[in-house]
């Protein structure tokens, strides 16, 4: 990653019907980052990279690519390209000239065309697939001719609006990988669009967190995971217990009836705010000597740890442990003052 | 167990046909027999005996038959012209403006084929409302009626319908994001139709040269209202052989069967150069 900028949105605005889609969307985009755009649907992630891309215009606000403002330019002129959500592959075309496309409407040499066509197949693991029919293709297989043709024009920028929303797991998580290595190998900008938070934190240099057309925090995986700027952003990047409290003084925390000490400070006297638990940060102990007690309601088995529900002070917490525990049994839960986030109460909406 | 397997899909297969056999009597009895009746009639003399008489006298039409393919196939070829860029227009509106313009393609084909094509001959006569409004002007007025345009337009008028119809639902089935990839990848609107949309509409162009090209080839009525005396196309003169003065059915048929031929080898002519296309070697 560079520290130059390449993309800027500047008070972006998107309207439609008089429904407010983008409210205001102010964002830089690093040269040759990996930057993801999260947010459940309908959270306008969408709506901006097909603004980036030119197939949407905004109501309000400026685009900039490279410092030159590119509203209006469509998108056969703007040096950026687009794997598609369902791939949009041509099915009148093989393999091989779904991929050359882009390199024939530029009329470039056909010798050239072949080489580079070849190389983008070699890259996308697809070598020797040159002729067959895109619905003789698999689902992955037809996401890698995406891949390889979108990247074959050598852009600055590559848009992926959810593209491994239709794979299975197992391929999900190979692409991922794959994804990853292609990013790094030919250094350019990917902008990557889902709303898997899995995903987001596996892939991504930086991921911006959107909801209802607003972006609400941009940061490193680790930062929005361990920080999150808000409850929504900590229910939404992983599972956590969000529990009502009282700050009542700087570090000094009050919630399920007891005092705890936080890291936490710059809040009102006696402020209501959200303390934020991870399920994995709960620390099983003693029900008679431990700060918070209840009783255990439910415990899944989810393979790597055990998913327990604990009824304590009118909440169900959540834990997330590798030891299991008896339903209807009587335990103890502590937490780390460092793993306590606290968060401003969010707007009523 | 294999024994009531087997009664099983015995009995699913009656099943299976037994719907069918409507169709098969409707087909047998009113398509194979009527075709067999017109290879009897066409081979045999008025009293019954074989002859091939009838299709050598069908060859002195032969010209009748080929200017009747020459107006068909360019009013079919106007067509394809007129019909694509509106299909395309339509297919790429929603709800209500699509409907809207679907329902005004349509519109004519809800009035009688035959007062349409009389409409169009107080139009285009000598005295009629368009010469009259190019008199009105100053101008000197044009003979249209009974001409070859005439009758050419009279076919584009009645059949282009059955080529926008087919021509949309192909491009309707042409993704937004098959588009938008194109012009992700660099081209241009002209680019976006000639290596995107054409070859994707191509099913639609072939069956709706078909509707087109085969009632055009055989209409009378056109020719007769548009054409006059002069312009006689192979539909007139079989016409004549069933109800006009010169009654021979045995001719009739024979001219029919060898339009029928004539029909079929051009159809698949079109059938392959289609699927040449498809296989991308003529683009």
């Amino acid at each position: 990653m560079k520290d130059n900028i390449l993309i800027s949105l500047k008070d972006v605005q998107v309207e439609y019907d008089g429904q407010s889609i983008l409210k205001g969307i102010n964002l830089d985009i690093r040269d040759e980052e990996f930057i993801t755009f999260l947010g459940p649907s309908g959270c306008g992630k969408t709506t901006t990279l097909r603004i980036i891309g030119g197939f949407a215009e905004p109501n309000g606000g400026d685009v900039f690519f490279d410092g030159q403002k590119i509203n209006g330019v469509p998108p056969h002129k703007r040096n950026i390209n687009t794997v598609f959500q369902r791939y949009a592959l041509f099915p009148h075309l093989n393999v091989f000239d779904n991929v050359a496309f882009a390199l024939n409407v530029k009329k470039m040499d056909k010798k050239l065309i072949a080489k580079k066509v070849k190389e983008m197949l070699a890259l996308v693991n697809l070598s020797g697939f040159e002729s067959r029919n895109i619905n003789q293709l698999s689902g992955g297989q037809q996401q890698r001719v995406a891949i390889a043709r979108a990247l074959v024009n050598e852009p600055k920028v590559l848009l992926l609006d959810e593209p491994l929303g239709a794979l299975d797991l197992k391929l999900r998580k190979d692409m991922q990988t794959e994804l990853m290595r292609i990013q790094k190998s030919l250094k350019i900008t990917f902008i990557y669009v889902t709303h898997d938070q899995e995903e987001a934190l596996t892939m991504s240099d930086r991921v911006v967190v959107m909801k209802d057309g607003e972006i609400l925090q941009i940061g490193t995986p680790q930062d929005i995971y361990n920080e999150p700027a808000n409850a929504f952003v900590a229910d939404f990047i992983g599972e956590s217990n969000i529990i009502d409290g009282v700050m009542y003084e700087d570090f000094e925390v009050e919630f399920a009836g007891q005092a705890f000490h936080c890291v936490d400070k710059g809040f009102n006297l006696n402020e209501r705010v959200d303390v934020v638990i991870r399920p994995e940060d709960i620390i099983v102990g003693d029900y008679e000597t431990s700060p918070i007690s209840g009783q255990v309601e439910s415990v899944i088995f989810k393979g790597v740890h055990f998913e327990i529900t604990v009824d304590a002070h009118g909440y169900k917490w959540l834990i997330h442990s590798t030891q299991s525990q008896e339903v209807g049994a009587l335990i103890g839960m502590n937490v780390k003052p460092s793993d306590i986030h606290i968060m401003r109460k969010m707007e009523v909406q | 167990m294999s024994n009531t397997s087997l009664t099983k899909s015995r009995k699913s297969s009656t099943l299976q046909v037994l719907p069918a056999l409507p169709y098969m009597l409707w087909l047998v009895v009113f398509i194979a027999v009527p075709l067999g009746l017109v290879l009897f009639f066409a081979l045999t003399d008025s009293s019954g005996s074989f002859t091939l008489d009838n299709i050598v006298q069908a060859g002195e039409h032969m010209q009748v038959l080929l200017r009747s393919i020459k107006l068909a196939a360019i009013a079919t070829f106007l067509c394809v012209v007129l019909a694509y860029p509106l299909a395309y227009i339509i297919s790429r509106r929603n709800g209500f403006r699509r409907r809207t313009l679907l329902m005004l393609v349509m519109l004519p084909m809800w009035m009688n084929f035959l007062l349409r094509t009389y409409a169009w001959m107080t139009l285009l006569e000598n005295n009629g409302i368009i010469n009259r409004f190019i008199m009105f002007l100053g101008l000197e007025p044009v003979h249209m009626i009974n001409t070859q345009g005439a009758v050419i337009l009279g076919m584009i008028y009645n059949y282009i319908p059955f080529m926008i119809l087919p021509l949309y639902t192909t491009m309707a089935k042409i993704g937004n994001d098959v588009i938008e990839a194109a012009q992700d990848l660099g081209a241009n609107s002209w680019k976006i139709v000639t290596k995107v949309v054409f070859p994707l509409s191509l099913p639609g162009v072939s069956s709706g040269i078909t509707m087109v090209f085969v009632p055009a080839v055989s209409t009378f009525i056109i020719s007769k209202m548009l054409g006059g005396g002069t312009n006689q196309l192979i539909g007139d003169i079989i016409d004549l052989q069933f109800l006009g003065n010169t009654y021979n059915p045995n001719l009739g048929s024979a001219i029919s069967l060898v339009l029928m031929v004539v029909v079929l080898l051009c159809m698949s002519i079109m059938g392959n150069m289609d699927d040449e296309t498809m296989g991308g070697r003529i683009l």
